[in-house]
């Protein structure tokens, strides 16, 4: 079992195998649907992001946190990403993290960007939460769960989902 | 404990601790499977049911839209201002668990209730509140075909494969997939989700439907999508149907699709602990 650490620089990525099980350390920036939306419209009106992306890991995940303190944060359904997918990784994100498959046509951008999708257990919230030992709001807080968090993880499980070659786990089921 | 810390209770109990009816079909799940990626991810599901009991961290982090279903006995009445403390109460439930505010209005604002509710009666007495907390993951790949009445019971079944081979790892399998059959369009979809709600490890008591049941049990199962999309024999854990009459010309068909995080919790209330519930000023 691979044990990686960020930031995942594009040589890291390099060796990854669609399958492989990964344990990562270091810091993850949580960002879903609306962080996403505003990035892309920050990036697209050139104006400053509120941090730097590059060679980041995004996990697409909507945490719940009572009285600033994190409780369960599993990961939600990558695919919604797809649109924004492209725009993250020309700016500098080298890695994503979700659950689920993704289209087709974007493992061609992985492909092309050498970034890596990773996936993690699904709908194990409570289990994943012990894998992040701390974690700090980084922007748009007015967007609750869907603020993007920096979260330092050890030994976080992953399954790399899409390698740098486009290939995909979930190719046998969707051709 | 009053009506609004038993609702409370029931609350936090529907997102922290795994139904027994669920748990019983994984656990057969890890017994009967045989590739051992696919025994660790299933063996880890049950991992995170057992620590979120222990901790109190919500089993899923999408803690859901907390969709309430009554069920009122004859000797009840169900009111606005009966309906409007159990609404607060499931809010309070959701913010004393610390769970997630998944609902949103079209202005961005955030809150734990979007205040969706159905109400049926039963033969019996008093009322049962039932809270189903439902994630956005499965719900998204809801179904609906509005079918001849004279649609054969293979086109129906190739339906129902489609929309969770649709639905894919992107829903968190292994599913428990609740289907509906009759009544309107949205009847349906309603009767889709209503069959989550029952004890999913028992089988129906109509003959007809049990081997309906199993039948598409078998075909979902044969699509090899498995926990986490690594494969197996364990895309789905049970199928439910659940039929109402509908209109000579029609068939709705709505299917709604539960990850393996099934999730809800029930409460009963006397006539006499409701009318102390509503008197109280809120």
């Amino acid at each position: 079992m691979k044990h990686l650490t960020t930031p995942l620089t594009k040589d890291k990525l390099k060796g990854l195998k669609a399958g492989e099980t990964v344990l990562l350390s270091g810091t993850i920036y949580t960002a879903r649907d609306r962080a996403h939306q505003r990035l892309a419209d920050l990036i697209q009106k050139q104006k400053k992001l509120p941090l730097d992306i590059k060679d980041i890991t995004i996990y697409y995940c909507g945490p719940n946190i009572k009285k600033g303190k994190l409780g369960s944060c599993g990961p939600t359904t990558a695919s919604r990403m797809d649109p924004f997918t492209e725009i993250m990784f020309q700016h500098g994100v080298t890695a994503v993290i979700g659950k689920g498959n993704r289209s087709p046509e974007l493992t061609k951008v992985f492909k092309d960007q050498g970034t890596v999708f990773f996936v993690t257990h699904a709908g194990c919230a409570a289990y994943l939460r012990d894998k992040v030992k701390s974690f700090k709001v980084i922007a748009f807080p007015e967007l609750g769960t869907e603020a993007i968090h920096a979260f330092e993880v050890r030994d976080f499980p992953l399954v790399v989902g899409i390698d740098t070659q486009g290939n995909d786990i979930y190719q046998r089921i969707y051709g | 404990m009053n009506f609004e810390e038993k609702i409370i209770r029931s609350v936090i109990k529907a997102n922290t601790i795994l139904r027994s009816d669920v748990r019983t079909l994984l656990t057969k799940a890890v017994q009967e499977e045989k590739n051992k990626k696919i025994v660790q991810a299933l063996k880890i599901i049950l991992e995170n049911a057992d620590i979120a009991e222990k901790t109190g961290y919500a089993i899923c982090q999408d803690t859901g839209l907390p969709i309430i279903f009554l069920k009122a006995g004859k000797d009840i009445s169900v009111d606005q201002a009966l309906m409007k403390k159990i609404f607060q109460a499931v809010s309070e439930g959701y913010q004393q668990g610390g769970f997630r505010a998944s609902t949103i209005d079209r202005k961005g604002k955030l809150k734990f209730n979007p205040e969706i509710f159905h109400i049926a009666f039963s033969s019996g007495k008093g009322l049962e509140i039932t809270v189903f907390p439902k994630g956005f993951g499965s719900e998204n790949k809801s179904r609906l075909k509005m079918f001849n009445p004279t649609a054969a019971q293979e086109e129906i079944d190739e339906f129902i494969v489609q929309a969770v081979k649709d639905a894919g790892p992107s829903a968190c399998p292994p599913f428990i997939v609740g289907v509906g059959i009759g009544g309107t369009a949205d009847t349906s979809l309603l009767l889709a989700k209503q069959a989550l709600l029952g004890d999913i490890s028992k089988t129906s008591k109509d003959n007809t439907i049990s081997l309906w049941e199993k039948r598409l049990l078998n075909k979902i199962n044969k699509l090899k999508i498995g926990p986490m999309g690594l494969g197996g024999r364990h895309t789905c854990l049970a199928v439910k149907i659940k039929d109402h009459p509908t209109h000579i010309a029609g068939l709705p068909v709505g299917v709604n699709i539960s990850c393996h995080a099934l999730r809800s919790a029930s409460v009963r209330f006397s006539k006499e602990e409701l009318s102390k519930a509503v008197s109280l000023k809120s």
